[in-house]
C-alpha cells in the first residue's frame, strides 16, 4: 500500500542520503535512466556502499534496476539483492523478462542465505506489456505496476499529451490487472516539475480511474500526491461510522443495515475497512 | 602511469583520482580537512586494506562527503584503474 514513490539517481549523494526526509512512502533508487551510461559503474558502487553504510529506515526500498536485456540489469541484480533492499523495480518489463527477474532472485536470495523475499514492481513501457499485462500481474512476487507512459508513448509513435488521452486505456489496463491481483496501481510520473496545478488534476483523475499511487520525479511533488491518493478526513469519518455499525449489526445478528440513511452492503464494508488501514497506516 | 578517477566536485560528493604507485601516498583536500581529515584517511584505507592494495597514489577532491560516498568513489575509481591494466 503506497501513495507515493520517489525517483532518486542513483549516482547524487546528496539526494540520496536526504532520501528519507521527504516524506515519500518508499523510494526507488534509479539505475537506469537517471545514470549516464558511462556512470553506470560509479552508480553501482555507490549505491552499494550507501546501502552497506547509511541508516534509512521507515521507508520501502526499491532498485529500479537496468533492463534485463542488458548485461548491466544482471550485474545490477548480483550486487544489488541483499535484506538492505524490499523491491526491485524492472523497466520495460515483458511476461518473459518479469519471469526471469523472479527466478534470479530466488537463486540470489538462496545463494546469499536471504531471510528477505524481494518484490517486483514491473514497469509497463511498451506495448507488450499491457498485451501482457495480466500474466505479468499474475506472477508470486509481483507488488505493484507502475505505468511508464513516456517509454510507452515512444513505443506507441504518439505524442505524449498534458490531456493524457493516448494512455487512458494503458491507465485502465494497469489499473484492472493490479485491482485483479490485489496490488497496487502505480501512475505514471508528471513530468512537469514546477506546474503543481497541472500534477493535482493529473493526480486526481488516475485516483478517479482507480490508481492508488503515483511515481514523482521531484520531493516537490510527493506532498500533492500523498494529499490525492490519502483518504479525506470526511472519507474516514464515514468508514469509522459504517465499522461502528457493522460491529453493531454483528452482534444483533442483522444481515443488512444501513447507516445516515444509505443501505450498507458487503462491497461498502470492504471499503471502509480499506479506508481506515490506509489511515492507519499514513496517521491520518 | 595509469591513471582513473571517479565523483563530481558537487557538494556531499568528492572527486578521486587515483594512479599506479611503487608506494602508498594519500593527499587529502576537504572542505572539513581540520575535523575530518582521520576519518576520511580511515575510510581510504580501509577500502585498500578490503583489496589488499598496498601501493597506489590517491588524490581525493572532498566537498563534504560523507563515508559511503568516499568508499563508493574510491572503489570505482580502483575498478577503473585495474580495467585499465
Amino acid at each position: 500500500m503506497r501513495r507515493s514513490l520517489l525517483f532518486i539517481p542513483s549516482n547524487t549523494p546528496s539526494m540520496m542520503q536526504n532520501a528519507d526526509i521527504f516524506g515519500a512512502d518508499a523510494v526507488i533508487f534509479d539505475l537506469e535512466d537517471a545514470v549516464f551510461l558511462r556512470e553506470k559503474d560509479a552508480a553501482l558502487h555507490l549505491l552499494d556502499a550507501f546501502l552497506n553504510h547509511f541508516p534509512i529506515e521507515n521507508i520501502e526500498i526499491i532498485v529500479r534496476i537496468n533492463g534485463l536485456d542488458t548485461e548491466l540489469g544482471l550485474k545490477d541484480l548480483n550486487e544489488i539483492v541483499s535484506n538492505r533492499i524490499d523491491t526491485i523495480m524492472l523497466p520495460k518489463a515483458t511476461y518473459q523478462s518479469t519471469l526471469q527477474c523472479q527466478q534470479i532472485l530466488y537463486e540470489l536470495e538462496n545463494k546469499k542465505a536471504m531471510h528477505k523475499t524481494i518484490k517486483i514492481i514491473p514497469i509497463i513501457e511498451k506495448a507488450v506489456s499491457l498485451i501482457e499485462i495480466n500474466q505479468i500481474a499474475s506472477l508470486d512476487r509481483i507488488d505493484g505496476l507502475l505505468l511508464g507512459a513516456e517509454d510507452l508513448a515512444t513505443d506507441l509513435e504518439v505524442e505524449r499529451t498534458l490531456e493524457g488521452t493516448e494512455i487512458l486505456v494503458a491507465r485502465s489496463l494497469v489499473v484492472f490487472a493490479a485491482k485483479a491481483h490485489g496490488i497496487d496501481a502505480i501512475d505514471t510520473p508528471f513530468i512537469h516539475t514546477s506546474d503543481p496545478v497541472g500534477l493535482k488534476k493529473d493526480a486526481l483523475f488516475a485516483k478517479s480511474i482507480g490508481m492508488n499511487a503515483k511515481a514523482c520525479i521531484h520531493p516537490n511533488q510527493i506532498d500533492i500526491i500523498n494529499q490525492v491518493f490519502s483518504p479525506s478526513k470526511k472519507e474516514i469519518e464515514e468508514a469509522k461510522k459504517i465499522i461502528i455499525a457493522e460491529k453493531e449489526a454483528i452482534n444483533e445478528q442483522k444481515g443488512v443495515f444501513s447507516v445516515d440513511g444509505k443501505m450498507v452492503d458487503k462491497p461498502i464494508i470492504d471499503r471502509a475497512h480499506k479506508v481506515v488501514e490506509k489511515q492507519k497506516k499514513w496517521n491520518l | 602511469m595509469r591513471i582513473a578517477s571517479s565523483g563530481t566536485l558537487e557538494s556531499n560528493d568528492c572527486f578521486i583520482t587515483v594512479k599506479e604507485s611503487d608506494h602508498l601516498e594519500i593527499i587529502i583536500e576537504s572542505i572539513v580537512y581540520e575535523q575530518f581529515k582521520d576519518q576520511i584517511e580511515s575510510v581510504i584505507l580501509d577500502v585498500l586494506n578490503a583489496r589488499d592494495i598496498k601501493h597506489i597514489f590517491i588524490h581525493i577532491q572532498d566537498k563534504g562527503a560523507l563515508d559511503y560516498a568516499i568508499r563508493g568513489r574510491l572503489i570505482t575509481a580502483i575498478s577503473r584503474l585495474e580495467e585499465k591494466q
